[in-house]
């Protein structure tokens, strides 16, 4: 598999204004992104996420490091803007707030707008909008108004918006982060789908620890540093240094730990609550 | 007594209208004085407009709204002084933050109160401090706030009117695990100071269990559950088929029953199971 996305020491800091110092928010963050990977992002407010996210979508430019999209070089000098277009083609952006970013007043004309801004012939937009709404599951609210949904279908609909451009990497800038339990199941079931079904490169930025177990791989950020990189179960293994981090782990993980402290032999990296609770009989049997 | 009281409350919105909704149906219930309440149940339940019901926003179509036993609606004109004693933090308060300072956005409440000068500034500056802000935050433009301090900010607005009553709706959501616990234990210290009956609105089972001494349970426009975290969450089954979660921790101690390690079925919190199973001080 090749990488979508490589980032080489990439630091980044909004830039001063007067009176007001830069603020540095990006300190040498390097990683890859393999293609058709679905991968969490955690870290406490402020640690960098969203600047990350922006930089991967080339809203904003590094100060320092390479950015390679498609082992495209995007900050070499002689970039042009038919790179960065391409680029930005390649690699689509899901907000927090649902009533942020739909723009038209029925939901079929607010999935072509970003199409119809590509220019894109009317008969394939068509086709790639009901397609879009088919993989949301959204095909039946098509000609409905988009004010009159809830926060999970308004999320859904976002994301037909930016499958319909064909993104093959979509970030998701906390977009769970307003809804309630049940549009937030809607939205983290029609993530996975995307991943697992269509191959869609997933970068999910949460503060949901649940929803981080889902994923192929965690990065954890602090203060603008990658501080943890690993599958869900090596890194909620580390408890303590993710609540050092200001984050918390999932309970199961929380149970398990304080029964390993206490001297029983039980594996960390359990999510399940069936299958935390065999661990820990086992563990008890065990010790009798 | 309780120290707001709901008699067979119905409230129906869009009334004759197709889309006729039945938001609350004959809703009986007591908020006694100096607790945390928190308030349960999925979207649609009936929450936020029970919620409005409490300072008045909204006139119910039937039943009666007590304040310290008094009908809050037999003298409809003095609604206002209802508002004042029952302070409601809504979602996402930091969206309604306005002036210039944070200063004059805590100030504004009492302003509008009609207290004096001397008072306004003594009810700013302590409710900055209950909300965990400092001297020189008051200062600055209430937009360069960080997103929990906004949010703190916005908190400090409603305190600062000194209500007997604080209803809060949804107020860790959107925040990191971190400023979620800030907030939520601010907000705990704040009642046990100040005596103030707290009711919490959040889809949080986690957070209710940590925070609450009694939750309230809403589906389809009434009270299906009242009791202590630990009573309600026991009855797990039930909260399932209301549509509702119950905490991780739960749903793990109801596996270990069946699987012959019997720790009980009230358990919410990590730390009451580690208890339970290990002995360990709580």
């Amino acid at each position: 598999m090749s990488a979508i996305i490589k980032a080489e020491h990439l630091s980044f800091a909004y830039p001063g204004d007067g009176d007001t110092p830069a603020v540095p928010v990006l300190h040498d963050v390097s990683f890859e992104i393999e293609e058709g990977s679905f991968v969490a992002v955690l870290g406490h407010n402020g640690c960098g996420k969203s600047t990350l996210a922006k930089l991967l979508c080339m809203i904003l430019e590094p100060d320092e490091g390479i950015l390679y999209i498609n082992g495209k070089d995007m900050t070499s000098e002689d970039i042009t803007d038919e790179d960065i277009y391409d680029a930005r083609r390649r690699v689509g952006m899901v907000f927090q707030n649902p009533d942020n970013q739909l723009v038209a007043t029925i939901v079929e004309e607010d999935v072509a707008f970003g199409c119809e801004n590509l220019g894109i012939p009317s008969e394939k937009i068509r086709k790639r909008v009901d397609e879009a709404l088919d993989t949301v599951g959204m095909r039946k609210y098509a000609r409905h108004a988009t004010h009159r949904l809830s926060g999970g279908q308004k999320q859904r609909i976002a994301i037909a918006g930016v499958l319909a451009m064909r993104r093959k990497c979509i970030i998701f800038d906390e977009s769970t982060a307003m809804l309630d339990p049940g549009g937030r199941k809607e939205v983290m079931d029609t993530i996975c789908r995307l991943n697992r079904e269509e191959g869609i490169t997933v970068i999910h930025i949460t503060h949901y620890m649940n929803e981080a177990t889902l994923a192929d791989r965690v990065i954890v950020m602090n203060d603008g540093r990658i501080i943890m990189d690993g599958t869900p179960g090596q890194v909620f293994s580390c408890a303590d240094k993710l609540w050092e981090a200001g984050l918390d782990v999932p309970q199961t993980t929380e149970l398990l730990w304080r029964m390993k402290e206490a001297g029983y032999n039980v594996r960390l990296d359990i999510f399940d609550p069936e299958e935390c609770a065999s661990e820990i009989a086992k563990a008890i049997a065990e010790k009798r | 007594m309780g120290k707001i009281e709901l008699h067979n409350i119905t409230y129906v919105y869009g009334k004759g209208a197709p889309y006729e909704i039945k938001a609350l149906d004959d809703v009986t219930l007591s908020f006694e004085e100096g607790k945390i309440i928190g308030l349960i149940g999925h979207t649609g339940s009936g929450k936020s407009t029970l919620v409005q019901m409490l300072n008045g926003l909204l006139k119910p179509d039937s039943g009666k709204v007590l304040l310290d036993g008094k009908d809050i609606w037999e003298e409809p004109k003095k609604i206002r002084d209802v508002r004042f004693k029952v302070g409601l933090v809504m979602q996402y308060p930091e969206y309604q933050l306005f002036d210039e300072t944070v200063e004059s956005d805590i100030a504004f409440g009492p302003k509008n109160m009609g207290m004096n000068e001397e008072d306004i500034v003594k009810a700013v500056r302590e409710a900055a401090q209950f909300a965990g802000l400092k001297e020189k935050h008051l200062k600055k433009s209430p937009f360069d706030l960080s997103g929990g301090q906004k949010r703190r900010a916005a908190l400090a607005g409603v305190i600062a009117m000194g209500p007997s009553v604080l209803v809060l709706d949804e107020p860790a959501a959107g925040l990191d695990p971190g400023a979620r616990r800030r907030i939520l234990t601010r907000i705990k210290d704040y009642q046990r100071q100040s005596g103030t009956t707290v009711i919490i609105v959040s889809h949080s089972m986690e957070d209710m269990a940590m925070y609450c001494d009694t939750v309230v349970v809403m589906n389809h426009g009434r009270v299906t559950m009242t009791g202590t975290p630990a009573e309600v969450f026991s009855r797990a089954d039930e909260l399932l088929s209301q549509g509702l979660d119950v905490p991780a921790i739960t749903k793990v101690a109801r596996a270990l029953r069946e699987k012959g390690v019997d720790i009980g079925l009230d358990i919410y919190t990590v730390n009451f199971a580690a208890h339970r199973l290990l002995g360990e001080e709580v």
